[in-house]
């Protein structure tokens, strides 16, 4: 029987190499294509026609853009409507591939701690330098919680310090364990079901039904969690408040 | 004792941290569901947050999850 694990291993599909740099086309790069093209389809092709009463295409587009510029006007206000653009394909990107993730014999490409740290090392980057390009070395005071006695300070600081520094870490970790574990799970039970046979397999086939539709919320809720603390981060840098 | 056995003493141990878990997802829900009774008007309004601590707490458990596999796979 195949391991739980054999889900994440990358494959090379097209093999490309610039000098030693391995650029090849993997299994993991085909997926969020697929994601990226079913995103560019929802919002280009959904919103075309630009129908006053909505089609459902329409509608599912016209929803997701509302739920991230609600999320983003209530944690960050006004001064967040610039970087409403990264925050939804952010989120449009994570909503995918975690999704696309769930079909069977599919690839989840946000099960990879390469490609969700890099994506939590941008946002982590750009809230810094967003930072300190408003606020300039002003921005340094973000580390000096205000009230507090001196003698507290001198432990505070530097807590406050890796914890800013440790954001992208746990911004990172969080999705690709979500992805990894969920997924790891549905074949652990999967693999009950043969172990099972024909006559005992039904009640871990019904688990697993019962499971898929818990990982579809999860999916939902990592790529909710991925955008909402990315504005949560946006609105440290942008108003400097504790 | 030899070095295998260690590991899996070790990833065992790594899952103690889901007792605080469970306590942290029980009382989010139970402060949830206690507070919708006293006010289904604001129920709604609220539970964006509770999905929100939901999915941070549970997060605590996946890094649990992360340091098992760390200890059985990596070293």
């Amino acid at each position: 029987m195949h391991s739980p694990m054999e889900q994440f291993e990358i494959k090379r599909l097209l093999d490309f190499r610039i000098g030693s740099l391995d650029a090849s086309y993997t299994n993991s790069a085909l997926w969020m294509t697929i994601a990226v093209i079913l995103a560019f389809l929802l919002f280009v092709v959904g919103t075309q026609r630009k129908a006053l009463i909505p089609g459902r295409a329409q509608a599912m587009a016209e929803l997701g853009y509302e739920f991230v510029a609600g999320m983003l006007r209530d944690n960050v206000g006004d001064a967040g409507k610039k970087y409403f653009p990264f925050v939804l394909t952010l989120f449009v990107f994570i909503l995918f591939c975690n999704v696309l993730g769930l079909v069977p014999y599919s690839f989840t490409p946000t099960s990879h701690i390469i490609v969700t740290f890099a994506m939590a090392a941008v946002v982590f980057v750009g809230v810094t330098v967003i930072g300190f390009a408003r606020h300039g070395a002003h921005f340094l005071t973000f580390f000096v919680p205000s009230g507090v006695p001196l003698w507290l300070l001198v432990i505070l600081v530097p807590i406050e310090v890796i914890s800013y520094f440790v954001r992208p870490f746990s911004l990172s970790i969080r999705l690709f364990a979500n992805m990894l574990a969920g997924h790891t799970m549905l074949k652990v039970f999967g693999g009950f079901v043969v172990m099972m046979g024909i006559l005992g397999g039904w009640a871990p086939l019904a688990f697993i039904v019962i499971l898929t539709g818990l990982e579809l919320l999860i999916a939902f809720l990592q790529a909710y969690v991925f955008a909402i603390l990315t504005c949560l981060y946006l609105n440290d840098a942008i108003h400097l408040h504790h | 004792m030899d070095a295998s056995a260690a590991k899996l003493i070790g990833a065992g141990l790594a899952t103690i941290a889901l007792a605080g878990v469970g306590v942290g997802i029980g009382n989010i829900f139970g402060s949830f569901v206690s507070g919708a009774l006293r006010n289904p008007e604001a129920a709604p309004r609220v539970f964006g947050n509770v999905l929100l601590g939901f999915a941070l707490t549970e997060a605590v458990a996946l890094f649990a999850l992360v340091i098992a596999f760390m200890i059985l796979f990596v070293f």
